[in-house]
């Protein structure tokens, strides 16, 4: 059984597309070998680098097994005429390629039949490969890809300038983007050498290597946290900062790596961390170097595509780089402080935030306002929250986009205004607010650190939302280019982890107010209930990934915490919270039942209008005892579980709304509801209602999944 | 500190020209209409429509009113070269041959570490996009490298390589100075003397710092946008006037003067980033401003394409099957 070998070869694939390309080749090819009955028996290992997608399969199957087909002729009475075959009989023969002789005869329900059992011949896998192969490379999914060749008859992520295809020794002959496959691969750029044979597909990871190829992303990830290691123990107590995404991206733009330290002058230390770190991290792709003290060190380590830096050249050239680079960022940080926050307030206007919804000094305008609202919300609640600090930073809060560092360093907007703001004496309580507007930019990443940093994130946000919203631009499938999905859990998550008692559908509505009288406002689409519904409907799906992918609370409880309410971010956590606690419980599993069971009754009788009484029931007509214990209980244990639910305490509540189980599980099992009589019928489905209307504001139990039906 | 036996600025210039002359590159001399990068000469910007292969390479003084720094800032300038290089269309071994380029001015790769970057390029105001890298060396961004995929709105075919080599770093990189005025321009073979890159470009640079950041008069700088720009848009008109009639002999096709419209789009667009430099455009305004300007590169872009071909005669239009032969002209 052959070895299987594919590599395309391409000019450098950008290094944040090349995992997930190389995994969705593995996923095409073996569904193609699998779906072709070309399944390998041994293992599939795949690899990759910038310049090629590799997979490798052990043990193919020369040949597709071959398989055998029954095929149903004519009718045995029109096949025979006098025991000797018609022209029918013969006429299938051939068509089925066997002798007459040959034909069986089967029974079907239309009666007897001649049929023949043909053996269709297997293809080889070289055949199947040839022709199928290039459909799956040219159907590889990139985020963004091009044209290269004259009469632009294919795209890719970039050029593609070899193929490797092989079963065992031989080539698999087949062609895409004007390649022919071959069994020549090529050696790293510069290293080489150029041109590097593969004898055999098990020979290729060596191959490769032989030509200055780790074709193997964890190799080279180990290789290079070995060379980071090595080149930090020059500088005594030192540690390079783990930093994931890089390392990603460093064994994504190399294919034999190593690692050298380079030093920058200390006196740049005295710029924020935050500054240096960026130009190293996001402009540079080096890794940070720390002391003992876990304070910057002035050293840096950049990952090489080569093997090493003899004459030191590499290395001087980049803390070149690297010095020009602080020398810039030194020269914004003291440009910048000539002109203090407070003074570019008046440049915001001509900034712009969106074409229809004004400049930032609008947005900053906007903020400040929502936030006063939002301060008076919650006034009870957090009485420390400093209304004061939140408008000032609210009012600055945009002024760093007018910064040279900033124009400069896009992704550490906020971050500087709070640097700006604490070096030109602004209290600590603005600046950290300032600093943390951006936050939280994912559902991993911390929220803002004080209540007035929270509010201002909220407000900002918020009135993103709230605008865009307005102008009919609701996310929709991979379509978010303002990041609002983002935007909306940032604000579901500082709600959350604050503990803030506000009213999503409120903190909308004062969001778009807002807006009013502006220029914005007459560009707006969507206003009133139609927008609201639409932010509820937004906020309600980005509630559910909260509690389901952050708390990790089951779907159906999340489905039936927010179907009760799913305005009140905090609430529904501590309800959800509640439901998940009790769920495993076997009175509360019953209790879903019966509600599921009431829901369907009603929804039946309101189907078929049938009337459903108005509380309080008329205690003449029901009479059978097991409707009037639960009519008796009914009122009690909705009292308990409101008390029990003003404090939050609803894991509490729920325990005495199970103890509802028997009273309704004896009312189903003795009380007709669906009887003749309509008055009776009508008092029958009140109580029902009654029971769904009293005990449905933690959760709708009816969306619960049960183990019964 | 600097390397003295590295080359200086002007011999830079001479070898990486020499080495794209020796691959059939036609050697074009800098475009003498301000662009804000080499892609907006016409070398590029119109070379790139159109069927016909073409080679070319030529150093474009690159001026960005904004990225002035008053002669201040050791990188950054208002005016730069880049020496511009288009294959149309790219051969196979274009990233190869660019890497030779590399060592033909003294870059022992051996000694260095490339790599290739994902950086796609784009130019709104021109409607055009590219896909490529950023060419790094030891850290450095080198050199721009795309394969143009659209230009004034028009989906191209062939697809062109766009090479751009910023000049002053390169030179900073061979000579390791550390500001591009320390950079030696031309040293007298005989004496020794070295002319640096300050004794010939400061004064520019503070100067055209001073105007386009505080004396450009805002009041004067709009009317000659308004100015160019309705004139470009007439002769737009008038060709697609021209085009629309059955009429028009093969004379009066090739000789409608296109490319005089073009030089006006770019004044346009000179004017425009200086009117920027100077904070002069407001938030509503400059959304509407760079799409007048776009819908000047894209309408030349579309006439310019259409004049390449025989003009529309009224039997080709009816006819149609057979296309028009794509002639550069007699």
């Amino acid at each position: 059984m052959p070895d299987f070998l594919l590599e395309i070869g391409c000019e450098e694939i950008p290094a944040r597309m090349i995992f997930d390309a190389s995994l969705e080749l593995e996923k095409r090819i073996l569904d193609l070998l699998k779906s072709n009955r070309l399944q390998p028996t041994g293992e599939i290992a795949k690899t990759e680098t910038p310049r090629r997608l590799s997979l490798f399969a052990r043990g193919l199957p020369e040949s597709q097994p071959d398989t055998q087909q029954q095929l149903t002729g004519p009718a045995v009475k029109v096949a025979y005429k006098d025991g000797q075959p018609t022209a029918a009989a013969q006429a299938f023969a051939r068509k089925a390629g066997i002798d007459v002789e040959k034909l069986e005869k089967i029974t079907t329900p239309k009666g007897e039949y001649l049929a023949a059992t043909v053996t269709n011949k297997g293809k080889l896998a070289r055949d199947v490969l040839a022709e199928l192969l290039p459909k799956e490379i040219v159907a590889l999914h990139w985020p963004k890809n091009m044209y290269w060749r004259a009469g632009k008859p294919e795209r890719f992520v970039r050029p593609v300038r070899w193929m490797v295809a092989l079963l065992d020794g031989e080539v698999i002959p087949l062609e895409f983007g004007g390649i022919k496959a071959g069994n020549e691969s090529r050696g790293h750029r510069i290293l080489g050498p150029a041109l590097a044979k593969v004898s055999a597909p098990s020979a290729y990871i060596e191959a490769m290597r032989g030509a200055h190829v780790i074709a193997s992303p964890d190799e080279r990830e180990q290789r290079i946290r070995k060379a980071l290691d090595a080149a930090t123990r020059t500088v005594p107590g030192a540690r390079w900062r783990e930093d994931a995404e890089l390392l990603k991206v460093v064994v994504n733009l190399t294919e034999w790596p190593s690692a050298i330290l380079g030093s920058f002058d200390p006196q740049f230390l005295s710029l924020p961390e935050e500054v240096l770190v960026t130009v190293m991290r996001d402009h540079q792709k080096y890794f940070a170097v720390e002391g003992a003290s876990k304070k910057l060190a002035p050293h840096f380590l950049a990952v090489l595509n080569t093997d090493g830096d003899p004459a030191g050249l590499i290395r001087h050239g980049n803390e070149r780089v690297l010095r020009a680079r602080f020398n810039d960022a030194r020269f914004f940080w003291d440009t910048d402080q000539k002109t203090p926050l407070r003074d570019r307030v008046e440049m915001l206007k001509a900034v712009t935030f969106h074409k229809d919804l004004g400049s930032y000094a609008d947005k900053s305008e906007r903020m400040g306002n929502l936030a006063e609202r939002l301060c008076q919300m919650l006034v009870n609640s957090h009485p420390k929250i400093n209304v004061n600090a939140v408008q000032q930073a609210a009012w600055l809060a945009k002024t760093d986009l007018t910064t040279e560092l900033v124009k400069e360093f896009t992704e550490l907007q906020g971050i500087i205004g709070g640097l700006y703001a604490k070096a030109q004496g602004l209290t600590e309580m603005i600046s950290d607010a300032i600093y943390d507007q951006y936050k939280p930019t994912s559902m991993d990443s911390s929220a803002p650190r004080t209540l007035e940093g929270a509010l201002l994130s909220i407000a900002d946000k918020a009135d993103s939302i709230a605008g865009m919203f307005a102008l009919g631009m609701v996310p929709s499938g991979s379509k978010d280019p303002f990041a609002l999905r983002r935007q909306a859990n940032g604000i579901v998550k500082t709600i959350a982890e604050k503990k803030f008692l506000l009213n999503l559908a409120t903190l909308f509505r004062d969001a778009i107010d807002t807006y009013e009288g502006s220029e914005a406002w007459k560009k707006f689409t969507f206003r009133g209930q139609a927008y609201l519904n639409q932010v509820q409907a937004f906020f309600r799906e980005r509630l559910e990934f909260y509690l389901r992918d952050v708390l990790g609370i089951a779907y159906d409880v999340v489905n039936a915490t927010l179907a009760a309410d799913s305005n009140d971010v905090v609430d529904a956590a501590a309800r959800a919270s509640a439901v998940a606690k009790v769920r495993p419980s076997a009175d509360f599993e019953a209790i879903s039942t019966s509600f599921k069971r009431m829901k369907n009754i009603l929804r039946q009788a309101a189907e078929s209008k049938k009337r459903v009484a108005e509380p309080p029931p008329n205690l003449s007509i029901l009479k059978q005892q097991e409707e009037i214990t639960l009519h008796g209980l009914i009122r009690g244990i909705a009292r308990e579980v409101k008390v029990l639910s003003a404090s939050r305490r609803y894991e509490q509540a729920l325990v005495k709304i199970s103890k509802l189980r028997s009273p309704i599980d004896a009312f189903f099992d003795k009380v007709m509801v669906m009887v003749e009589d309509e008055e009776l019928r009508a008092q029958r489905l009140g109580l029902l209602q009654t029971l769904v209307d009293e005990f449905s504001s933690i959760a709708d139990f009816s969306e619960i999944v049960t183990e019964k039906k | 500190m600097a390397n003295s036996s590295a080359l200086t600025f002007q011999e830079l210039i001479l070898r990486l020209q020499t080495f794209w002359a020796e691959r059939g590159c036609v050697l074009q001399q800098p475009y003498d209409v301000e662009v804000g990068a080499g892609t907006m000469a016409p070398e590029t910007f119109l070379r790139v429509l159109g069927p016909n292969p073409y080679r070319v390479a030529y150093v474009q003084p690159s001026r960005r009113p904004a990225d002035g720094r008053y002669g201040d800032n050791p990188n950054r300038l208002y005016k730069h070269l880049q020496l511009q290089v288009i294959l149309k269309p790219p051969p196979e071994n274009v990233q190869e041959l660019y890497l030779e380029s590399l060592k033909a001015i003294g870059i022992d790769l051996r000694q260095h570490d490339i790599k290739f970057e994902e950086d796609n390029w784009e130019a709104p105001t021109l409607g055009a996009w590219g896909i490529g890298w950023q060419v790094m060396l030891d850290g450095l961004e080198i050199t721009q490298f795309t394969y143009f995929q659209q230009c004034g709105g028009i989906d191209l075919d062939p697809i062109s390589a766009e090479l751009t080599y910023g000049l002053e770093r390169i030179t900073a990189f061979l000579q390791d100075a550390d500001s591009i005025y320390d950079i030696v321009w031309v040293r007298d073979a005989e004496t020794g003397r070295e002319v640096k890159y300050r004794e010939v470009r400061y004064q520019d640079e503070l100067q055209f710092s001073v105007y386009n950041f505080e004396v450009a008069d805002v009041g004067q700088a709009w009317k000659h946008l308004e100015l160019y720009e309705s004139e470009c848009q007439k002769l737009i008109g008038q060709f697609n006037a021209l085009s629309g009639s059955k009429t028009v002999s093969e004379d009066e096709w090739k000789r409608f003067p296109l490319l005089p419209a073009f030089d006006l789009c770019l004044k346009c667009s000179h004017l425009f980033n200086i009117l920027d430099a100077r904070g002069a455009i407001s938030v509503t305004e400059r959304v509407g401003v760079i799409a007048r300007i776009r819908q000047l590169a894209v309408g030349l872009a579309k006439a310019f394409q259409a004049q390449q071909s025989a003009p529309p005669k009224a039997e080709t239009r009816v006819g149609a099957q057979v296309p028009s032969p794509a002639g550069g002209g007699r």
